[in-house]
């Protein structure tokens, strides 16, 4: 699986969870799922259940603890898919 | 507190419904006054083996829920959640305060009493008790607690308003929602707050429901004909029919309400809750008739009307067999003649047995009869039954033209709790 289809797929599983809707249209790596779309720090473990449904992988908390950019989401189940 | 603030008088300048057989005060006046019943088939009951294969359920809501919850606010949301939300959200516009916003300031001056009777009972029953049953409690995710927790539904209403006062959650079985409006009238009247939005929520849930088919106290002998079923003061009544939605009310101490020119329904002149103790024909299932008596006498008191002065009476009449002991209570308490009973109905003939919500869509019905002078025929009840015989002449079956001043609606709970309020209507 390319960086760019990971991407395109962590973006949709996001995108239920985002409140600021108008930051949705300007995603880069650098996109923190917190301030910039504005997701509630709660919903951090439903998306990282997302992630595992979605790829087939499982995320130690550890892992899922260090999660704060697009870009670090991409990276971690980049090295996780088999 | 200064003298005058601790006896504010109370006023309703806002309403809000989401009820079986209609959304809205439009649609929820008019299916009143044309006995039009929200009881329907409900499939699920029939596959689960219910005695009991019909309910009441508020009709469209996976649409109406988008215009008015965000997609994120959806993924943790039960039934009971959204309800209170499309009721809440309705109820606010309709008092005219200010746009709802995600970045609208806290307003300060606004709380919530939303009562629920079972709680989170349907996502429990759906989501958490089997994930945790396999042993899969990793993968319930964040959103469990937020719906099964009881102060679900205020908390997350306070959320989307960004309410500021007290914002919380009762509950005393069917009595629920009632007492709500009866605790935040006591909250403005003392001067604690100028604002409560108040009343009660239940979710549409075959788990909620199942204990009360088990004690065959619903109906069971009208499943294939659903707007026939629930018939509270009829000689075939054979149980209550389980209801669902949201009713809720925005109470206003008339000094903000006059401040900001709001317009005003009927004024909350009294309010009681009390409990029978359990005891003198009391149980956890039945009311003692005294305690029934002394809580609508508080709530006349309270109110400083005597029992002569009460123009009519929104009851809680489920179709169970207290139907005919609550007419007597009230006849008791009032102290009239069978005959002289003031005029009667049950809402819930329409729209069943809301439980934890019943009181406050029912508290909605009774200001909006008082308010457009009308009261709103009791369907299903043609064939009365022999022990409400007497009080023939004061049953509505018909809906008819009110010009009364004083409409008294009391609700009654498991655990033997009463709640009698006293609306009045405002001067137009």
């Amino acid at each position: 699986m390319t960086e760019a289809q990971i991407t395109e797929k962590v973006i949709a599983l996001v995108t239920p969870y985002v409140k600021n809707r108008a930051a949705l249209a300007n995603v880069t790596r650098d996109t923190t799922f917190l301030a910039d779309l504005g997701i509630n720090s709660a919903r951090l473990v439903d998306i990282v259940l997302a992630f595992e449904d979605e790829f087939g992988i499982e995320v130690s908390d550890d892992a899922a603890d260090s999660i704060a950019t697009v870009g670090d989401a991409v990276d971690l189940i980049g090295k996780l898919v088999p | 507190m200064a003298a005058e603030s601790i006896n504010q008088r109370v006023v309703v300048t806002g309403l809000g419904v989401l009820a079986p057989n209609g959304h809205g005060l439009e649609a929820f006046e008019a299916a009143l006054r044309e006995g039009v019943s929200g009881i329907r088939f409900i499939e699920k009951l029939a596959e689960q083996n219910f005695a009991c294969q019909v309910g009441g359920v508020p009709q469209g809501v996976d649409e109406l829920e988008h215009a008015y919850l965000a997609p994120d606010d959806l993924l943790a949301m039960n039934d009971a959640m959204i309800y209170t939300a499309i009721a809440g959200i309705d109820c606010w516009r309709d008092a005219g305060l200010r746009e709802i916003a995600p970045d609208a300031p806290v307003d300060w001056d606004t709380g919530a009493i939303v009562g629920t009777g079972i709680g989170g009972m349907q996502t429990i029953g759906e989501r958490l008790i089997p994930m945790v049953d396999k042993g899969r409690v990793r993968r319930l995710g964040s959103t469990m607690v937020e719906q099964v927790m009881c102060s679900a539904v205020s908390a997350k209403l306070g959320g989307l308003l960004a309410l500021g006062g007290q914002t919380t959650t009762n509950s005393s079985a069917c009595t629920t929602g009632t007492e709500a409006v009866i605790d935040a009238y006591h909250k403005i009247r003392t001067g604690q707050i100028a604002r409560m939005i108040a009343g009660g929520a239940e979710g549409a849930s075959h788990y909620t429901w199942s204990g009360f088919d088990a004690m065959k106290v619903l109906a069971s002998q009208s499943n294939d004909a659903p707007a026939r079923a629930s018939r509270p003061m009829s000689a075939s009544a054979s149980g209550f029919v389980p209801g669902s939605g949201a009713g809720l009310l925005m109470l206003e101490s008339l000094a903000s309400a006059e401040r900001r020119g709001a317009r005003i329904y009927a004024e909350i002149a009294g309010g009681q809750v009390n409990s029978g103790g359990q005891r003198d024909g009391g149980s956890m299932t039945a009311p003692n008739p005294d305690g029934v008596v002394r809580c609508v006498r508080a709530a006349l008191a309270g109110a400083g009307i005597g029992p002569g002065e009460v123009d009519a009476i929104n009851g809680h009449l489920t179709a169970t067999f207290a139907d005919p002991h609550e007419l007597e209570n009230w006849r008791r308490a009032l102290d009239v003649d069978a005959g002289r009973l003031p005029p009667i109905n049950a809402t819930k003939s329409m729209i069943g047995h809301a439980l934890g919500a019943a009181g406050g869509l029912e508290c909605v019905a009774t200001v909006l009869q008082l308010h457009h002078g009308f009261l709103h025929g009791s369907i299903n009840c043609e064939d009365l039954h022999p022990q409400i015989e007497p009080f023939r002449a004061s049953v509505v079956q018909r809906t008819r033209a009110f010009d009364g001043r004083i409409i008294a609606k009391s609700s009654f709970g498991f655990g033997d709790v009463n709640g009698c309020v006293i609306f009045r209507k405002w001067p137009s």
